[in-house]
């Protein structure tokens, strides 16, 4: 199995790539939509302003086969936008349209606590997580991001409380999601994406 | 549940080595990089900075292959910087690995650098460093730039501010009045600034014992604390240090 990263610019794409090889599994980046089309199993990594990560994948014309690939339940993990793009849209850039595999509205952590949400911080966890196999709420994960899933969906595995609770990792099916970096999470972080990687399997 | 306190290991490097010194001068070798940046990493540091303090243009290529050595060591944040003036400098360090950039005089010389950074990179990404100096005629705190030698005839506060409204994520605060002495953070500084912006603050500068942390942490409103040479001459272990924190109350993270 390889995993393919898509790689849309800008985005912690060596970071993400340097833990995958450290457990073992093959990966390649991903820009065009033919390499999404015959992926085994995707990561879309991200970092930045909501705007870049969407514009980027229309302009790649990456929208519809990673649309395609998430309906065909190709294992498919995001990464902090990554995260975020899955929705319906954002605050961040309302303007634009997201991918719309969850329902509703990524929107901003509230202005009385210090914004970015920077640093690590521990989950909630919400019901059974096979992502989050072997992980427990005394792990800390590494959070650097502003807007966030505040409300609830029935995906949510596990929430983060920060001036609000909010979506800090999602899963259904084979679809996986988290807030947080796990590829800078630590020993914590790793073992999350091993499971990501056995889940794919 | 909170945010845990940070505890982040300052890497001055002058081209491939890490080096230290005593009120920005004075300069003495203080071990690999990527050997020191591993053990951080084992040992529960929560962030990594790298810093160039030489940041002359010959020995870019050098700093930017420590930044990949680095990298290469650490599942934690890096943040890079020193001598950082360009979108373009920028983006090779990001590409050499840092998960976060930071600038400090050409941000002072040219304040849209921070605007430019963090809309290519999001403000998560774009730390401002200021260095602040005491200046007892005014009784405020003066922005120094070029490694503390100039004044920018600038408010520390007003900076700060400034440089957040730009688009800064992050405000990485180094008294210099206390750098290299060991005799703690400055308190006072700290806690000015970090109550006052809406971002989060790392205090450098002064740290020796455990206790200077509690209080930096406690009184001083720091989101994350910075050091360099206790930690590189295993003057403190970090994990000492946490145990230390743990103990008085601050939320502290503890690698599995």
């Amino acid at each position: 199995m390889t995993i393919a990263v898509i790689d849309y610019g800008a985005g912690n794409v060596p970071s993400v790539e340097r833990v995958l090889e450290r457990l073992g599994a093959a990966s390649r980046r991903a820009c065009r939509p033919a390499e999404l089309a015959l992926a085994t199993a995707i990561v879309l990594p991200g970092v930045g302003h909501y705007a870049a990560i969407i514009r980027a994948l229309d302009e790649r014309s990456l929208r519809a086969p990673l649309l395609d690939a998430i309906c065909r339940g190709v294992p498919f993990l995001g990464v902090c936008l990554g995260l975020q793009a899955l929705y319906s849209s954002s605050d961040e850039a309302p303007e634009l349209s997201g991918l719309g595999v969850l329902p509703g509205r990524i929107r901003s952590l509230p202005h009385d606590v210090k914004l970015p949400h920077m640093g690590w911080n521990r989950l909630r966890m919400q019901g059974a997580s096979a992502l989050l196999q072997g992980l427990c709420e005394s792990d800390y994960f590494y959070f650097a991001h502003t807007f966030a899933a505040v409300e609830p969906i029935d995906a949510t595995v596990a929430t983060c409380e920060y001036g609000t609770p909010f979506t800090a990792v999602l899963e259904r099916g084979r679809l996986f999601a988290t807030q947080f970096h796990p590829e800078k999470s630590g020993a914590a972080g790793a073992r999350l994406l091993h499971n990501f990687l056995r889940l794919a399997a | 549940m909170s945010l845990a306190r940070r505890i982040i290991t300052c890497l001055d490097t002058d081209g491939a080595r890490v080096v230290k010194g005593v009120h920005f001068a004075g300069l003495r070798d203080a071990g690999d990089p990527a050997e020191l940046a591993a053990r951080y990493d084992a040992e529960g540091a929560d962030e990594v900075v790298v810093l160039d303090i030489a940041a002359s243009r010959d020995r870019r290529p050098t700093f930017l292959e420590t930044i990949r050595s680095v990298a290469a060591q650490l599942s934690i944040p890096l943040t890079a910087g020193g001598g950082i003036r360009s979108l373009e400098d920028a983006r090779s360090v990001v590409r050499a690995g840092a998960d976060k950039i930071t600038v400090n005089t050409a941000a002072v010389l040219w304040p849209p650098l921070i605007t430019t950074l963090s809309g290519e990179f999001g403000s998560q990404a774009v730390v401002v460093a200021i260095d602040a100096k005491f200046e007892k005629a005014t009784s405020s705190w003066d922005v120094r730039v070029r490694g503390g030698r100039d004044s920018a005839h600038l408010d520390v506060l007003s900076w700060a501010h400034r440089a957040v409204e730009l688009g800064a994520g992050e405000i990485l605060l180094t008294s210099m009045d206390r750098d290299g002495t060991q005799s703690g953070f400055d308190i006072a500084l700290t806690s000015a600034i970090s109550s006052a912006v809406p971002v989060p603050v790392i205090a450098s500068g002064g740290a020796k014992t455990p206790g200077h942390f509690a209080q930096v942490f406690s009184e001083g409103a720091a989101d994350a604390a910075l050091a360099a040479s206790i930690f590189h001459d295993n003057t403190q272990s970090i994990r000492g240090l946490k145990e230390f924190l743990r103990n008085n109350g601050i939320e502290v993270r503890f690698p599995c």
